[in-house]
């Protein structure tokens, strides 16, 4: 499904991603654990195609195709959907419009005609279970005026109309209380399957007691400094990140 | 360049020979010396600062003549339901065979204003020139000095009217080189009800011509009034107008203008308010490209207390255009309880668009509440990415964004058909298919 060579990235002129090696298989869920600054984000970005980074080494293939030359439009048309740790407010665009709008774009890019808004409703209706929300939510404007935790929702609703092949989810639990969290990630759950592969960014092994992880990996200044199984994450929670900061250093 | 006007008036007998009442010629002639005697403004008039009007000024124009069109060329202006009222205007002249007139509500009144001056019993000079003083600025002058023909609106008393007005003001295939005064008397009284359009349409394509309107609108006490203005003149064109509003207690004014026509367009708006416990909203919208300029001038006056006035202007501008905001709000000692606010945000889809945007707030009461903000910007980065990390290419998140940007203040109309038609006119433009 993916697969990242020795992957360097920088903002300016300070290089944050240095030399990342990461390869996830079909249906697999992984967890990208560590500390604040350590990069996390930055490859969450990096792999959706934000403008802000510049990649200046390696290698990433997404599904037999060199995902470093694709738009983030294409990225998204192959099958990548990022969830943002902070989702973007648009006033002025309804939920409705929004989510049709993606859609059908998706949808275009794979020669399948588009939906028009009424057939696109029966489309939603299902998709509003997997994050427990009422249709309510479709007239609003994108994300404005959205709780911490409405954004969040809204990002994992996005990811079910969306149907992506591997979805990165950026601190998704951040700022979530925990109903919250626990509707998020039964959200996530219900969308877990043997074709669709997911990277789970965060800070907190918390989310990982409701989404199991297959792998383990941990990032220390820009780089996988140790991957394991779910355990490590338990590990890590008990332990904190200096241990593997110093163990990295002393291989 | 006050000549070619002053021989024009002078060669229709100081233009009040054989129509009108008896008091119009001393207002026409009155107007005529105020701007022989001020001019065309120049750009050390700080009212006209950013709006260069010696295109217009040192054009020659002839006066606008009457022509034919059918219906079918109005058809691309047309909206709603094809029995609503609508008055259309040819070259600044009523067109009856075009016009649709239905069956109304007893006393009201819609027609033009030259065939109601001709039969006038009073209501005509209680009002025409009494709203919008021909000082107000050099175009007002000259506007009331032609002062010919336009729309007349009269709702009497506690008399809704449910289907909205739309005045079509059109410009003909032929008219270029012309100058039109259109004048239009809007009056909302006691306890009615209306809802108005005005448009100002060309099917004069790229021709050169200029359309100077002023528009007078009273609104009783109590009364309700929706007042919509759509200007979309051709891209050659200059387009200069005034619509001065007096409010009655206890009523409700609603404004929204549309801007995207004219090579140079003004509009000022002027409200006075002048009773207490009155409400105003105006909203506008100007879509610039090319080499446009659109100049919007507000003012407002809040000469008594509690009233309340919420404004809100955008602009979307492209290419090389340019746009002008003045928001002017003035609060006077006796005006406390005032609430007022004003917004002007600037959206810039290209680096060679520039705005000139100037909240005047004149605040001479202490208990209000008055703010304003102006914004110029580009689109958001993260917006984009955001849109685009969705599949949608950059070009059609560009146009979903400054749909959205625009859209917030179309919804703010309240009649749904003026609102679709809008609607409609703003995604036409933005490069949306129909």
């Amino acid at each position: 499904m993916l697969e990242i060579k020795d992957l360097r990235a920088s903002a300016g002129d300070k290089e944050i991603l240095q030399g990342i090696s990461l390869t996830i298989g079909k249906g697999e869920v992984h967890a990208l654990m560590g500390p604040n600054g350590s990069g996390k984000s930055t490859l969450a970005q990096v792999l959706a195609g934000h403008p802000a980074y510049e990649v200046t080494g390696g290698q990433v293939r997404f599904e037999g195709q060199d995902l470093l030359d694709l738009q983030p439009e294409e990225r998204a048309q192959a099958g990548l959907f990022l969830a943002f740790q902070y989702p973007v407010e648009i006033p002025g665009v309804t939920n409705a419009y929004f989510l049709r709008a993606a859609y059908n774009e998706l949808r275009k890019a794979r020669g399948l005609e588009e939906v028009d808004p009424m057939d696109f409703l029966d489309v939603l209706e299902e998709k509003l279970k997997t994050v427990e929300w009422g249709p309510d939510i479709m007239s609003r404007a994108v994300n404005a005026g959205f709780s911490g935790g409405e954004k969040k929702r809204n990002e994992i609703l996005q990811l079910a109309v969306i149907e992506p092949k591997l979805a990165i989810l950026d601190e998704t639990d951040s700022g979530l209380d925990i109903d919250a969290l626990r509707i998020v990630a039964a959200g996530v759950n219900r969308l877990r399957s043997a074709e669709r592969s997911f990277l789970v960014v965060t800070h907190y092994q918390r989310l990982l007691n409701y989404i199991v992880p297959d792998v383990v990996h941990v990032l220390v200044n820009g780089r996988i400094a140790k991957s394991g199984g779910k355990e490590l994450a338990l590990e890590l929670e008990a332990r904190g990140y200096d241990w593997v900061d110093e163990a990295a250093g002393v291989a | 360049m006050t000549e070619p006007y002053v021989r024009q008036f002078e060669a229709v007998g100081g233009n009040g020979a054989g129509d009108g009442p008896s008091w119009l010629p001393r207002v026409r002639r009155a107007a005529m010396d105020r701007f022989a005697t001020v001019g065309f403004p120049s750009s050390r008039d700080e009212e006209w600062r950013f709006t260069p009007v010696s295109p217009i000024a040192q054009t020659d124009f002839r006066p606008a003549a009457p022509a034919a069109l059918t219906r079918s060329a109005l058809q691309p202006f047309l909206f709603g339901h094809p029995e609503w009222p609508q008055l259309v205007f040819v070259n600044g002249k009523f067109a009856q065979d075009l016009s649709v007139l239905p069956s109304l509500p007893p006393g009201v009144r819609l027609g033009n204003l030259a065939t109601a001056l001709a039969g006038d019993t009073g209501l005509l000079e209680r009002h025409l020139t009494r709203h919008a003083a021909p000082e107000t600025t050099p175009f007002a002058a000259l506007n009331t000095a032609f002062i010919r023909d336009g729309a007349l609106v009269y709702v009497p008393v506690d008399t809704a009217l449910d289907r909205p007005v739309h005045l079509l003001f059109v410009t003909s295939p032929d008219a270029g080189g012309t100058v039109a005064h259109p004048r239009n008397l809007i009056i909302v009284e006691r306890g009615a009800k209306a809802s108005v359009v005005e448009s100002y349409v060309s099917l004069a394509g790229g021709a050169t011509y200029f359309t100077n309107a002023v528009t007078e609108v009273v609104s009783g006490e109590n009364a309700w009034t929706e007042h919509t203005r759509i200007q979309r003149e051709s891209e050659r064109a200059y387009h200069v107008g005034l619509t001065h509003v007096d409010q009655a207690r206890g009523s409700h004014y609603r404004s929204f203008t549309l801007a995207m026509g004219g090579a140079i367009a003004r509009h000022n708006l002027h409200v006075r308010l002048n009773a207490p416990g009155i409400e105003t909203l105006m909203y506008g919208l100007y879509l610039t490209h090319g080499d446009q300029l659109v100049d919007n001038h507000t003012a407002i006056y809040h000469d008594h207390p509690e009233c309340n006035s919420w404004e809100v202007y955008k602009g979307v501008l492209d290419d090389r255009s340019r746009a002008v905001f003045n928001g002017k709000v003035f609060v006077k000692p006796e005006a406390q309880k005032t609430d007022a606010k004003q917004t002007n945000r600037n959206l810039l889809l290209s680096s060679g668009a520039k705005v000139n945007t100037k909240p005047q707030l004149e605040i001479f009461a202490d208990d209000v509440k008055c703010t304003h903000g102006a914004t110029v910007g580009f689109l958001d980065p993260a917006a984009l990415f955001y849109l685009r990390s969705r599949g949608l290419p950059p070009a059609v998140a560009r146009k979903v964004l400054t749909y959205a940007f625009a859209g917030e203040v179309v919804n703010e109309v309240a009649l749904e058909p003026v609102r679709r038609e809008l609607d409609r006119l703003v995604l036409a433009r933005l490069g949306y298919p129909a």
